[in-house]
């Protein structure tokens, strides 16, 4: 392989290469430092002229003097079965101690988009035994879901507890998890590291590790890793693979780094204008295919700058994903585990996975009945601010307490314990009986006859 | 096509979507293919010696010196039977096909015709030879799924005389008919997206589009060949309310365009529209659906092209007489497609990174909807209904204001809606329609002679209420004065009884105008009999909670509810009349 020392520049994570033989675009380049290190970096653009290197790792060392080897091939990566259980660098190198991944195949990185007519579409319910998202903002397979949360905000004992407890009821197919973990402190891996073994899910998992201190422009490539790795599984192997992405705002901080140092042109609050297609190039490789047994369910997490919800990171994430599970800072002072604020937190797929055949005939129904009980007494709070409970409707008195009631008993629980959808339903219910019962627009006659605790409780009677 | 001069080049640089090939005799917008796979591509800029070439496909490893070749062709779709029920990406290329070449994942290099060109359909002329026939004019029919499909002499064809035309089972790509002149007519031709299907005349639109959508049809009516925009921030339901557009439209034809969009939606469509009736000929929804899907993770100049490929589309339809609807979600995705080219072809940039031309396409792309006479004299029309995503939610942002300058009716989401389920989540507050002086005759004649008068009612109590509420807030709504406690009851069953509409619901999914103005007026009739009851001296407690408003609700869903609805009426009046005499 020829190996040049044409560059003319080194700007930031961009090497300039002159008097090169035509190079492909987006082509794997090794470069070699003079104390024979070894870095690596993709072709961003390329011409007769000149070609420009993004370099993965840090550009410290990197001088004219350095040597560049052009590959000759896009970035692959080697996936086998034996991955199960590893623990990677970001880069996709072992991290662990442990011997190379033996390559079954060599995959592009940069994933082909699933042709839209080839895919299933997701209706499987995944139970995960939080009563805020199983009942109120139902997973199924093949979905993207993030938690958008804040810094300081309980969001990863919130992934943890979903990886331990998510299921499909009456299912024993196999799964697997695949985790990439981009810009989080080594605090943070442990925590993750020590709860994977400590429940026996590291066996099932793929592990990629990009700490705050390895370089920026690896965080790149890493989810890239990870989800090439994940389709692998899903698709050859027929795993049910649930891939967590932590924390997709240091992707995107790397992605303004890069773009800075290109001297694009930048979009809001200097992000480049790509992002969103960046994004979905990682977000929409989630999903079900035809015919296949396996399937990609994607939760990513990001804390919102700010626990701005319109800041460009969540809100590019929030047109691209299939909902999303919002973190509220408000209910975690109050003391409320997991401070799920379902009012901003949706799930897009939930009517396909839920109801009849898949839950129960009056999940949806239940559902919309919470949403809008707890809108109105969170409403009522504000007023209550003002004009003091004594100034209150019978009515809005209820509502008020209805809310209260919702936080106190829905969305808290323990951090290990696991509710059954059932459970939730009923839980919901019993919630909703503390309303007068011609307040319950949303739910049909029939519906309340059925599950209405006080109809059940008769029935019981007579019984 | 003779090309002059060379139609072949080299490429000298790639960056991204975006590449620069040199000695290329090349005119704006040719199609050309690039490097050794051929992958698609079009020109969009020409400086000097270099051309430069947006491609529709992933240019990774492709490098410099490979090979450039001109088709001298504008990017264009094929128009003919087999249009119905296809499912296509960007550039009219057949996913199911994609799908049958190069399996689950779409990989790049891969050409196929936008129509099957082995297929035979029945061609029925319905001209002879002798006749006089024109750019437009209809020369014979195919019945493709329920739709008769009308076979269209080519807008660019000189007029002249038929000399010869077949009866029979034809492929799309054999000539079927002959004029004098030697032109051979296929059922098939082909049109540049780029370029507007000429007519002979716009008109007025002054039909409604009756989409069952209570909000929509009720409140904030939209005309056939009108335009309207959907902005709203993510999750306040934008691609429900494209979706339900699409199911229950009284359009002929639909076009459905998911621009940058995620796959799973796709999907969905893909999944139910067959398995859904269209409400007026009971067959599959399908059957009158064209799909584009350039999902947010396929290339990125596919996805600038898809709206051209959508209209064109469109316009064909609306050329044979149809009423045709088209729906672009988003069209925001569109505009930062554009932005992406722009920024790699280094153009100073217009506010927020959009191009500076960013308001002309926009508006370009608008006005290509509107009620028309076509060149044969029929009448048909193409309606646009675009959603927009606000980065932020934000309406401010250039794509929002610069599509709210072009539309006549703007629906506008609301987040806050959304957040308690009140679905649709379409404020009533934000929205208008510019329809409703030109709709108003269409609803008196056939809805009801009172329909204005009721719906201007509904509306200023709508708005009473937003006053009120204001003080509600501060004081609690005891402390209203009794009438308005009545307004703000009666104001409650417009938004949760009228305006909120289950989309999953079987019944309540599509509500005709009868049973809107039903629904309505019963409200109306509640009101009048509670101001009535009022005045005499009735406690506002009371007049506010009687029992029979309570099955209101449960009219919605329904399917024969007039017998339920006219006892629901009885019961109001018994229990009115009661406490008037208590």
């Amino acid at each position: 392989m020829k190996e040049y020392r044409t560059i003319t520049q080194v700007a930031g994570p961009l090497l300039f290469v002159e008097k090169t033989e035509p190079i492909g675009y987006g082509e794997l380049v090794n470069i070699v430092q003079s104390d024979g290190t070894m870095k690596r970096g993709q072709v961003l653009d390329t011409s007769d002229e000149v070609v420009v290197v993004q370099v993965f790792e840090d550009t410290r060392g990197i001088g004219r003097d350095s040597g560049i080897r052009f590959t000759g091939e896009t970035i692959k990566m080697p996936v086998g079965r034996d991955m199960l259980g590893r623990i990677l660098s970001g880069g996709g190198k072992p991290k662990d101690g442990g011997p190379d991944i033996v390559a079954e195949k060599r995959i592009d990185v940069i994933g082909a988009a699933i042709n839209p007519y080839a895919r299933s579409s997701p209706d499987q319910f995944i139970q995960t035994g939080i009563s805020t998202i199983d009942a109120t903002n139902t997973l199924v397979r093949g979905q993207k879901l993030p938690i958008f949360s804040g810094s300081g905000l309980p969001h990863n004992e919130i992934a943890l507890q979903i990886a331990r407890q998510a299921k499909v009821p009456g299912s024993d197919e196999e799964f697997a998890v695949v985790f990439a973990a981009m810009g989080i402190t080594k605090e943070e891996e442990n925590q993750f590291m020590a709860d994977f073994e400590r429940t026996g899910a590291l066996e099932h998992a793929v592990v990629f590790l990009n700490l705050a201190d390895d370089p920026a422009v690896e965080r790149i490539i890493t989810p890239r890793l990870a989800l090439t790795t994940a389709e692998y599984l899903a698709f050859e192997l027929g795993y049910h693979v649930l891939v967590i992405l932590t924390d997709m705002t240091n992707y995107c901080e790397a992605l303004r780094q890069i773009g800075a140092a290109r001297e694009e042109v930048p979009g809001r609050r200097g992000y480049p204008g790509y992002m969103y297609t960046d994004l979905a190039s990682i977000y929409e490789r989630a999903g079900i295919i035809k015919g296949k047994k396996g399937s990609v369910t994607q939760l990513s997490i990001l804390t919102m700058p700010g626990d701005d919800i319109t800041h460009p990171i969540p809100d590019l994430s929030g047109y691209i994903t299939e909902g999303q599970i919002v973190v509220n800072r408000e209910l975690h002072r109050k003391g409320i585990y997991p401070p799920i604020n379902v009012l901003p937190s949706l799930s897009r797929l939930m009517n396909l996975g839920i109801g009849e055949g898949y839950t129960r005939e009056d999940h949806k129904k239940v559902s919309d009945q919470l949403y809008a009980g707890y809108a109105e007494g969170n409403d009522l709070r504000g007023l209550v601010a003002i004009v003091g409970k004594d100034a209150l409707s019978e009515r809005d008195r209820l509502f008020l307490e209805f809310a209260d009631l919702f936080e106190n008993r829905f969305v808290r629980q323990g951090h290990d314990e696991d509710r059954s959808i059932q459970e939730s339903l009923d839980l919901g219910w019993e919630l909703l009986s503390t309303l007068p019962e011609e307040q319950l627009v949303r739910i049909d006659r029939d519906l309340i006859h059925k599950y209405h605790p006080k109809y059940r409780k008769a029935a019981k009677q007579e019984a | 096509m003779e090309v002059k001069g060379n139609n072949k080049g080299t490429l000298k640089r790639i960056s991204g979507p975006v590449v620069t090939a040199v000695g290329l005799n090349a005119h704006m917008y040719d199609v050309v293919r690039v490097g050794n796979e051929q992958l698609m591509g079009e020109v969009i800029k020409i400086q000097r010696d270099n051309t430069i070439i947006q491609v529709y496909e992933d240019t990774s490893g492709i490098r410099p010196g490979e090979p450039v070749e001109n088709t001298g062709l504008s990017l264009a779709v094929e128009l003919g039977p087999g249009l119905l029920t296809s499912i296509y990406d960007g550039i009219q290329r057949p996913l199911e096909v994609l799908m049958e070449k190069m399996g689950d994942f779409i990989e790049r290099g891969v050409t196929a015709p936008g129509l099957s060109h082995e297929k035979k359909w029945d061609f029925v002329p319905t001209k002879q030879s002798g006749d006089r026939v024109g750019p437009g004019t209809i020369i014979g029919e195919v019945q493709e799924t329920n739709i008769m499909h009308r076979i269209l002499v080519p807008p660019n064809v000189n007029p002249g005389t038929i000399k010869e035309i077949k009866k029979g089972s034809f492929t799309v790509e054999e000539t079927v008919c002959v004029l004098e002149d030697g032109t051979e007519l296929q059922m098939m031709h082909k049109w540049p997206v780029r370029v507007p299907r000429p007519v002979t005349e716009k008109k007025n639109p002054d039909i409604p589009l009756i989409t069952g959508q209570r909000i929509l049809d009720g409140l904030f009516p939209i005309a056939k060949g009108g335009t309207a925009a959907i902005p709203g921030p993510f999750g306040s339901g934008k691609t429900v309310t494209q979706q339900a557009l699409a199911k229950w439209s009284d359009a002929e034809i639909v076009v459905y365009i998911g621009c940058g969009e995620r796959g799973n939606e796709m999907t969905e469509v893909l999944t139910e529209f067959p398995e859904l009736e269209d409400p007026k000929t009971g067959k599959p929804l399908m059957e009158r659906t064209v799909l584009i899907a350039n999902t947010s993770n396929m290339p990125v100049a596919a996805r600038e092209a898809s709206v051209y490929t959508g209209i064109t589309i469109a316009e064909y339809f609306r050329d044979m007489g149809y009423d045709v609807s088209l729906m672009a979600d988003s069209t925001s995705r569109w505009a930062e497609a554009m932005r992406e080219i722009s920024s790699r072809l280094e153009e100073m940039p217009g506010e927020e990174g959009y191009p500076a031309y960013l308001a002309a396409r926009l508006s370009e792309f608008y006005e290509r909807a509107g009620r028309v006479e076509a060149l044969n004299g029929k009448s048909g029309s193409v309606t646009v209904i675009g959603a927009v995503s606000p980065p932020g939610g934000d309406f401010s942002e250039p794509v929002t204001q610069n599509t709210l300058r072009i539309v006549k009716v703007f629906w506008a989401l609301d987040a806050k809606l959304s957040q308690r389920r009140h679905f649709p989540a379409i404020n009533w507050l934000d929205s208008y329609s510019l329809y409703l002086d030109t709709l108003h005759d269409w609803y008196d004649e056939n809805v009801s002679p009172d329909w204005n008068i009721v719906r201007s009612w509904a509306m200023e109590v709508l708005q009473k209420e937003a006053e009120l509420q204001e003080i509600v807030q501060l004081v609690g709504s005891d402390a209203l004065p009794d009438e308005e406690q009545v307004t703000i009851e009666v104001a409650r069953m417009l938004r949760e009884i009228f305006l909120q509409q289950n989309a999953f619901d079987p019944v309540d999914t599509f509500c005709d105008m009868q049973k809107q103005y039903d629904i309505l007026k019963t409200i109306r009739i509640f009101a009048d009999l509670a101001y009535g009851a009022q005045k005499v001296g009735v406690p506002t407690a009371q007049v506010i909670s009687i029992k029979a408003k309570n099955d209101l609700p449960q009219i919605k869903f329904t399917k024969d509810y007039k017998a339920d609805l006219e006892k629901i009426v009885a019961n109001m009046e018994a229990e009115f009349k009661a406490l008037r005499e208590a």
